[in-house]
């Protein structure tokens, strides 16, 4: 078993240009991923913005609470219409004062191609082996409780 | 595995010698410190010192060696590190939750 990447594929039964938009237009993605980002996404260039703050359900909202509005960031790696969308980030990034600018980013890529019934998304998030061993300990305290109420919240949201 | 388990062995890992030493007990088996220092620049009490980290975290383990009794042989604790690949599968989780965010947006037309 590989230590280094995470694989995920999924079919989407929606047109490959909805995907696309979905993945590309950076007001859409932090729609469904759970940020506010501050501009588009530009090949290359760093966009920042903040994890987004639920509404949706108090007793959540309470647990939720020590990562909102917290900064989030990502470099933009490359973007091939509805092919390709690709960034650099640091895994779970999100503990207030630590300078993570000086430590290695994993690269997360998203593939569309047309599909049977939609569109097949690939997403993999590979260099994880590169990363600190006490940072990912420490990506995983954090990401137990936050992470998963937030999710939750995110898909109330979508869902409901 | 709770993260309070996991730290230890993260923590443990993270250092180019002491993955290294993981690395080959792995691939060649239970090795006593003679062996693990052979072909390498770092010193007996270098390796010694690096493996009682790795110990503390319960990445490994020693016994006597049956065979002449005299020195320890070092071998792995799998299941530590199984644990600590289990942090991956928790990334690997949350990409599962993302990404049933973006179906339930794209479908949701």
């Amino acid at each position: 078993m590989t230590t280094d990447r995470i694989e995920k594929r999924i079919l989407l039964k929606a047109p490959l240009a909805r995907v696309w938009s979905a993945i590309s237009d950076s007001k859409q993605f932090g729609t469904w991923f759970g940020v506010e980002l501050d501009g588009p996404f530009v090949a290359g260039q760093r966009i920042t913005g903040r994890i987004v703050p639920t509404k949706v359900d108090a007793d959540v909202a309470a647990q939720q609470k020590p990562f909102e509005g917290r900064a989030f960031d990502f470099v933009v790696d490359r973007i091939e219409p509805e092919r390709l969308f690709s960034f650099r980030w640091h895994p779970a990034a999100i503990e207030e004062g630590v300078d993570y600018s000086k430590e290695e980013t994993t690269l997360v890529t998203f593939e569309l191609e047309t599909a049977e019934g939609g569109t097949l998304l690939r997403v993999t998030e590979s260099g994880f082996d590169k990363i600190p061993l006490a940072r990912r300990a420490k990506a995983f305290t954090m990401n137990e409780g936050g992470w998963e109420a937030q999710t939750r919240l995110v898909r109330k949201y979508v869902e409901g | 595995m709770r993260a309070s388990t996991a730290a230890p062995v993260f923590a443990a890992l993270g250092d180019e010698t002491r993955l290294h030493l993981v690395t080959r007990l792995g691939r060649e088996g239970p090795l006593s410190i003679a062996k693990l220092t052979e072909r390498t620049s770092i010193t007996r009490q270098a390796v010694a010192k690096h493996l009682r980290v790795l110990e503390g975290a319960g990445v490994v383990a020693s016994s006597r060696d049956g065979r002449d009794g005299r020195e320890s042989v070092w071998k792995l604790e799998a299941k530590r590190l199984e644990d600590a690949r289990a942090h991956l599968e928790v990334i690997s989780r949350q990409w599962d939750d993302t990404l049933e965010r973006l179906r339930a947006f794209v479908e949701d037309e």
